[in-house]
């Protein structure tokens, strides 16, 4: 058995010094040029450093919420809620979660809630929330504001992203730059 | 149309279109003939089998083919569990994140050793850089390598001839590294990286919120990883949510990149197939009978997943974005519940989404996807699945019209019928023989604390587990609290049988056959490229697979079905 082993012993250290020395160095190298130099990419506002990918965990009237999230949005890890639908715990914590979106949004219906505000993404860090999810809270934001309807509404309607290529994959809002785009407005 | 649907027929008719050509070229380096990347290849081969002392042009028999592959797989083994149990102190380790416990250890040896890439860790917390690009990475480039250096020499064992020797296993197993899956997981990196995932060596970077919360943010060389995690059908994330996770998968476009990687090679090694023995009618049947299974899984599971969710239906909101528990909004439903079957269907287990959430209907589409475990399969042994069903159907259509069991020119006999059989009836042995004990200790210890959800989702979260170890597949359902003794020693045990015996099995039947004289094809010849015969191998792994997991289904998302 000795002596097959000693050429697989050779070929594991040679294979280790390609796969993850010369491979990741040159992909390393090559993202030297990506944006942000490969560190990930960010957008940088009144003097602050954000994440672009990374989603925020925005609950204040002022600003339109990012969904819920299982990890409070702390990249430092990363999760699911993992729970069923046939859950009874779970189906009472979307029901809280519909009840202050309620109180927070008054004028909105029940009916109108879109699904994906009361629940929970896979990553607890999703940078986006639904189209709809954004216009159901243009009211509250421009009551607290004191903004004009339309502006905020022109607000979300250009913060709308279409589907790659127009016509691959869902519509969605960019909750970080709209919320930033709101600040900027005077 | 909806977007999301168009975007899901788009990935998987790109899929195909590239899969053609790729397979030709993989037939061309399996072969040895030239290709294009010959003058990068040819020297850095030579020294490396220079080097390491070995011929690569001295032919293997079945054995030497078997115990090649298997003590180069020990190696593995022992430095993934140096690197594993001493990462805390060992260098690159930017975060400080800890050595893992001796069981946790034992658990990502072997899972990433067998291409399953199991994770009971999280990767941001649980992993230094030192492991997940000496360790994990590695071995999710040479583990791919291994199953393709398999299938390969299966390839050459139905050539039309009679020889008890067929190709050497370092040829094939470097072949396989170098000229297909480096370049593949190169363009793929380069890809992601400018697609905003990390390919950095910093650590976690701080920054605080625009509400004003502090939070970390983890990176690391992430492109690099998932590239390869991708197109080996590794399936094991950098971070804990795997694609899901934004910085891993920013983008539709990045998520269709990682998509096609995901069935890429599967699909490209069936017409490799065909390419390589010049039986073309032989692959298009494969994957006909591969593509029929996939659409009747993947079509219920996306209509499932894109039905306004359970939880809206009961609570009285808009649902029409389908079921978003678990799931990314920049992604959908669509490409989420896709992507469910495309990593089960492919021994792959990455995940875009969470797969606890998802509807009981796909959730047990993804079940029935790994139980059978061929529908595309891993790179390599998914084939190695597939050709076990092949041989059960010519010997069970052998007997249905009268004729002496013949496949590609050999006669099918009692030995070969008995390895085919044990190694068929493993997989549903080793799965619910686990979820069996598992949930008698769950029944007599409520307060143990393993399952995330009550009821017959809870049972289905112990199926999943044992389902995805047994496959090699790696996903989960992620409520499951599987970082305990049991759960790590009892999967990492599934995860050796559920790979080296279904390696073994295919291989030696083929070495056994190339054995046997070649019989020309004839009027009396049981056709095997045929669509009534791709028929009755569809037949025999509905019987084999799915009737043997029924019970277990029902007892699972079936009854959760039902019930709610």
């Amino acid at each position: 058995m000795k002596e097959p082993l000693l050429p697989a012993l050779k070929m594991t250290l040679l294979t280790l010094v390609l796969f993850s020395g010369v491979y990741t160095l040159a992909v390393w190298g090559i993202a030297q040029l990506a944006p942000n130099g490969g560190e990930g990419e960010i957008i940088t506002h009144n003097g602050k450093t954000y994440y672009e990918n990374v989603g925020q965990q925005f609950t204040e009237d002022r600003y339109f919420w990012s969904r819920p999230s299982a990890v409070d949005y702390n990249a430092a890890g990363s999760g699911g809620s993992n729970k069923a639908a046939s859950n009874p715990d779970y189906v009472a914590t979307v029901q809280a979660r519909i009840d202050s979106f309620l109180v927070h949004n008054p004028g909105v219906s029940k009916a109108e809630i879109p699904v994906d505000i009361v629940t929970a993404s896979g990553s607890g860090l999703d940078p986006h929330i639904s189209p709809k999810a954004a216009q159901l809270q243009v009211q509250r934001i421009a009551r607290v504001r004191n903004l004009p309807l339309e502006k905020v509404q022109a607000l979300v309607a250009e913060h709308t992203e279409k589907p790659l290529l127009g016509f691959l994959g869902p519509e969605r809002v960019h909750v970080l730059k709209l919320n930033i785009a709101l600040d900027n407005l005077k | 149309m909806n977007t999301e649907i168009l975007g899901v027929i788009a990935i998987y008719i790109l899929i195909v279109l590239l899969a053609l050509p790729l397979g030709k070229y993989i037939a061309k380096v399996f072969a040895g003939e030239r290709t294009w990347l010959d003058p990068v290849f040819n020297p850095l081969e030579r020294l490396f089998f220079k080097l390491s002392g070995i011929d690569p042009t001295l032919e293997m028999n079945w054995k030497h083919h078997l115990a090649a592959l298997l003590g180069i797989n020990l190696l593995w083994f022992l430095l993934a569990m140096f690197v594993l149990m001493n990462q805390g102190w060992l260098p690159w380790n930017p975060d400080g994140n800890p050595s893992m416990s001796p069981h946790l250890a034992f658990n990502t040896a072997v899972s990433f050793l067998v291409n399953c890439n199991l994770q009971h860790y999280s990767g941001e917390t649980g992993m230094s850089y030192l492991g997940q690009v000496f360790c994990l990475m590695f071995l999710q480039f040479v583990t791919a390598g291994t199953g393709m250096a398999a299938a390969a020499a299966v390839f050459n064992a139905m050539r039309e001839r009679s020889a008890t020797h067929f190709g050497n296993f370092y040829n094939y197993f470097l072949k396989s590294c170098t000229r297909i899956l480096l370049p593949v997981a190169f363009v793929a990196a380069i890809v992601l990286a400018f697609s905003g995932t990390p390919m950095t060596f910093e650590g976690k970077d701080s920054m605080i919120t625009m509400q004003g919360d502090t939070v970390q943010v983890s990176r690391g060389p992430v492109a690099a990883f998932v590239a390869i995690k991708q197109a080996g059908t590794n399936g094991g994330g950098f971070y804990g949510v795997n694609s899901a996770h934004p910085l891993e998968n920013p983008d539709y476009l990045t998520n269709a990149v990682e998509n096609i990687l995901i069935l890429i090679i599967p699909i490209a090694m069936v017409f490799a197939l065909g390419f390589y023995l010049n039986r073309r009618k032989l692959a298009w049947m494969i994957f006909g009978v591969m593509t029929l299974g996939f659409l009747l899984l993947s079509l219920p599971s996306i209509y499932s997943e894109m039905q306004p969710s359970p939880i809206a239906n009961q609570l009285g909101i808009d649902g029409s974005a389908g079921n978003m528990e678990g799931k990314e909004t920049r992604l959908g439903a669509a490409a989420s519940a896709f992507w469910g079957i495309s990593t089960t269907a492919t021994s792959n287990g990455s995940v875009n989404s969470m797969h606890d959430s998802h509807t009981p209907l796909s959730g047990a589409m993804q079940l029935i996807d790994m139980m059978i475990n061929s529908l595309y399969g891993g790179v390599g042994v998914g084939f190695l699945n597939f050709y076990i069903f092949i041989i059960l159907a010519v010997f069970i259509s052998g007997l249905m019209v009268g004729r002496t069991p013949e496949f590609l020119g050999k006669k099918v006999e009692a030995r070969e019928m008995k390895i085919a059989l044990i190694i068929a009836l493993l997989h549903p042995f080793i799965i619910l023989v686990g979820t069996a004990l598992s949930a008698f200790i769950f029944y007599h210890n409520p307060e143990i604390g393993w399952l995330n959800n009550p009821g017959n989702h809870g049972f289905s979260e112990m199926l999943y587990e044992y389902t995805s170890a047994a496959a090699n597949n790696g996903s989960g359902f992620e409520g499951l609290g599987d970082n305990t003794p049991w759960w790590n020693i009892s999967t990492g045990f599934v995860l050796l049988l559920g790979r080296y015996l279904p390696i073994i099995g295919p291989v030696a039947i083929a070495g056994i056959l190339a054995n046997k004289k070649y019989i020309p094809e004839s009027a009396g010849t049981l056709k095997t490229d045929t669509g009534t015969f791709g028929l009755m191998v569809f037949a025999v792994i509905f019987l084999v697979a799915a009737l043997a997991f029924f019970p277990a289904l029902a007892l699972g998302p079936l009854a959760e079905y039902f019930n709610h």
